[in-house]
């Protein structure tokens, strides 16, 4: 039997090699960190810390502004000394920022913790998580208490945990499995028994078969199985994962909870872990700091609001003239930052610098409708299509077309020998489209 | 430090529209050089000459009449130019091919609104143009290896098809081997007479991922399949299997006319009911219609559906049921 995978999807190279052997290292703490309070999918945070307040590491300085929202803790030890608006590059819109200066030593307030979560009630989990902040580490860092509620007439039936790390050059997903193993084991189980469900599998790509075969040892005589997947892009999409693991499909417009499957990333795992059993509320997070345009690549440990040019100025970047862009993230979903002064987030799992040599620069062509695009989407819908209904803004047959199913995920422009920018705008249409409904009521 | 706002995805493959293009052409040199030891040098400066005026119309109507004042060639005119040349006979005159390389650039390509906009193939346009308004030298067939000096009767010959059409299967046969159909000693358009060659250079595309793949195995089949039935029923007039898939244009049209990607279908489904079309038509035309060959026809009129193929056989969108329905 081949090794299990979704249709569709693209291989680009992995670029792993960068930060792959270099074991996860602690950063220094940060003089200052710039605490975006829209920190997670849905609302923003409602700041409950005043300037001139002094907070600790750990402590809650804003609350989660509604059910879908996450709170948010200080990542330091010190005082907040401004309320200020930066740049989100996700939007490209100003939002509020809580910023701290860290005074003297690191002081950590903890949550309530335990040393054996099968004491605790589903619910007191829950409650827990939320406490702690916590959002998906993957990336689009929605809020871990959510999925962890299993809405009332659904049943959870399986964990999948995304090992995939399907984007080019992150390596910290990997680290995490081979230096906290039983850590992220744990907080398996913890998943595991807050959704009710008697079997985990963790899904990882075979271009990381040290962590297979060191993960394979470590769940012997456990619930929890080790899924190797064979390598392509964009298998750490959620919907792809759960395909490629249970070979079912979430339906269009469905949650993956609609089939049971209920999807949480390692360093997510890790992250509950933390919060369970050492009330660790979650201010610090796994990051792969990498590209070509990094002098000393590696994997590290960072304080959540740490600007992106002070963890680039820990591992050296080559000649300014020579580095095309910055990333949040990977080269295949990753958002370019507009200036390096920009604070991060929880749910950055890389900064990824990449120089001119590599990045893209093709010219773009008209489509000869080679059926590239159409072969690789994972969701089965026609890319060349949809770009020249929204390039002629025919958005009803853009959504009849299944517009909104995209999952963003950039295989068909990858792979397009035009140089067409499909995934931009889809992304662009998709925001019209949401607009639209809005104001049609 | 600053930078400019730039989308995802932030790599993309070396593949361009102009690698494609070259690409198609590098496959196409094994039956050139077949076409040039067959029929002679002349077969090869036709089909350089074609190549050529193809591209250098193609640059003057961007350039001059669209005013792209940056454009580079693209090279799909050549590969318009070069099929086109492949698709002639050895008969053609220097001026015959002009005005079907201007038809089929000016009118089938540019008047559609340019590169991949057309709805049908050039090349294939270019050539039913020629059939229709030169008739008698574009089915004016050379006897390979011909000595070119000799007088015009002795070195002129009739295809395979032609005889088939003519005197039934026995007689076609007796002529022509299924090997020297297959490595190209036949008589035929310039390009065709190689099946060897043709899939050599196909091998080569499907071996670059850049043919659709799924349209040749489909009109093979058809072919196979359909020239079966009426073999068995009545062998001599219809002729073999085998016949049907190495005689005239087939392989060139099945392998590289079909698959133009402009003018064929997008999808897997949509290929295989494009595949089995060109198929059924190319066989009707040949056993019932007035040529002896259809494949052109056939490559034609299923390119005109090709909206309508797209339209019907979409993809099935992920997470929608197998049925179609949401
Ligand atoms: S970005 Fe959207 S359309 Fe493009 S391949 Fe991904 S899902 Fe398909
Ligand atoms: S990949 Fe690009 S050129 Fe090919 S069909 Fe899609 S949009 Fe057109």
């Amino acid at each position: 039997m081949g090794l299990l995978t979704f249709k569709g999807g693209v291989h680009p190279p992995h670029k792993k090699k960068f930060s792959e052997n270099e074991a996860i290292k602690i950063l220094p703490l940060p003089e200052k960190v710039y605490v975006y309070t829209a920190h997670s999918i849905g609302a923003p945070a409602k700041p409950i810390v005043e300037v001139g307040d002094k907070v600790k590491t750990g402590q809650k300085i804003a609350e989660a502004g509604g059910f879908i929202s996450a709170n948010l803790h200080s990542p330091v030890t010190g005082t907040v000394v401004e309320f200020t608006k930066l740049v989100n590059a996700a939007s490209g819109l100003k939002s509020d920022v809580i910023v701290i200066e860290r005074e003297g030593e690191d002081q950590w307030e903890l949550l309530e913790k335990t040393d054996d979560h099968t004491k605790l009630k589903p619910e007191e989990i829950v409650a827990r998580v939320k406490e702690a902040g916590i959002v998906g580490l993957g990336g689009a860092m929605f809020p871990s208490h959510v999925k962890l509620s299993i809405p009332k007439g659904k049943k959870a039936e399986s964990l999948i945990i995304n090992a995939a790390e399907c984007e080019p050059y992150i390596t910290i997903d990997y680290r995490m499995m081979l230096e906290k193993t039983s850590e992220v084991l744990k907080g398996i189980e913890i998943i595991m028994h807050t959704i009710g469900v008697e079997k985990a599998y963790v899904g990882i790509e075979d271009n990381k078969s040290k962590a297979i075969s060191h993960m394979k040892e470590a769940v012997k005589n456990s619930s929890i199985e080790i899924v190797p997947l064979k390598t392509k892009y964009p298998q750490g999409a959620e919907k792809q994962l759960i395909n490629a693991v249970t070979g079912k499909e979430v339906p269009s417009g469905g949650l993956p909870i609609d089939i049971g499957a209920v999807v949480f990333n390692v360093s997510t795992a890790y992250a509950i872990y933390d919060a369970i059993y050492n009330g660790k509320a979650l201010v610090e997070s796994g990051i792969s700091l990498t590209g070509e345009g990094v002098k000393k690549p590696g994997n590290f440990w960072f304080r959540v609001g740490t600007k992106v040019s002070e963890l680039l100025d820990y591992v050296g970047i080559i000649e300014e003239d020579k580095i095309d862009r910055v990333l949040y993230g990977g080269p295949m979903m990753g958002i370019s930052l507009p200036d390096t002064e920009l604070p991060t987030f929880k749910g950055n799992n890389a900064i990824t610098v990449m120089t001119k040599d590599v990045a893209p620069n093709k010219e773009t062509m008209p489509c000869i409708r080679c059926s590239s695009c159409v072969s690789v989407c994972p969701i089965g819908l026609q890319p060349y299509l949809m770009k020249k209904l929204a390039d002629t803004r025919k958005y009803d047959d853009l959504t009849n077309n299944n517009l909104m199913d995209c999952i963003e995920c950039g295989a068909c422009s990858y792979t397009c020998p035009s140089g067409i920018d499909l995934t931009k705008s889809f992304k662009t249409a998709k925001k019209v489209v949401r607009a639209m409904k809005q104001r049609r009521g | 430090m600053k930078f400019k706002n730039l989308s995802a995805p932030h790599l993309r493959t070396k593949d361009t529209t102009r690698q494609v293009m070259i690409d198609v052409l590098i496959s196409l040199t094994p039956a050139i050089a077949v076409s040039t030891w067959v029929f002679g040098l002349r077969a090869l400066y036709i089909m350089m000459f074609s190549m050529i005026s193809a591209e250098v119309l193609d640059f003057f109507i961007v350039r001059v009449l669209k005013k792209q004042k940056n454009y580079k060639p693209d090279f799909s005119a050549s590969v318009t130019g070069l099929l086109f040349g492949m698709n002639m006979s050895m008969a053609v005159h220097w001026w015959h091919m002009l005005i079907g390389i201007a038809f089929a650039i000016i009118v089938a390509k540019h008047a559609f609104g340019g590169l991949g906009q057309n709805i049908f193939n050039p090349a294939e346009i270019g050539r039913v143009f020629m059939l229709i308004s030169f008739p008698t030298v574009m089915t004016t067939w050379y006897k390979p290896f011909a000595n070119m000096s000799a007088s015009v009767d002795t070195i002129t010959t009739a295809t395979p098809l032609a005889l088939l059409k003519e005197y039934g299967a026995n007689k076609s046969l007796s002529n022509f081997s299924y090997m020297d159909m297959f490595l190209g000693k036949i008589p035929g358009s310039i390009g065709e007479v190689s099946a060897l060659a043709l899939l050599i250079g196909f091998a080569y595309l499907v071996y670059k991922k850049r043919i659709k793949l799924m349209i040749p195995i489909s009109i093979f089949s058809t072919v196979l399949i359909i020239s079966s039935i009426f073999y068995f029923v009545n062998p001599t007039r219809f002729g073999t299997p085998l016949f049907h898939l190495l005689a005239g244009g087939m392989i060139i049209g099945a392998l590289f006319m079909a698959t133009d990607m402009v003018t064929s279908p997008m999808t897997i489904k949509g290929q295989i009911v494009f595949g089995i079309g060109i198929g059924v038509i190319a066989l009707t035309i040949r056993y019932f219609g007035a040529y002896p060959e259809g494949v052109s026809f056939s490559i034609v009129i299923m390119n005109a559906l090709v909206p309508l193929i797209d339209l019907w056989m979409k993809p099935r969108v992920f997470g929608t049921s197998k049925k179609g329905a949401k």
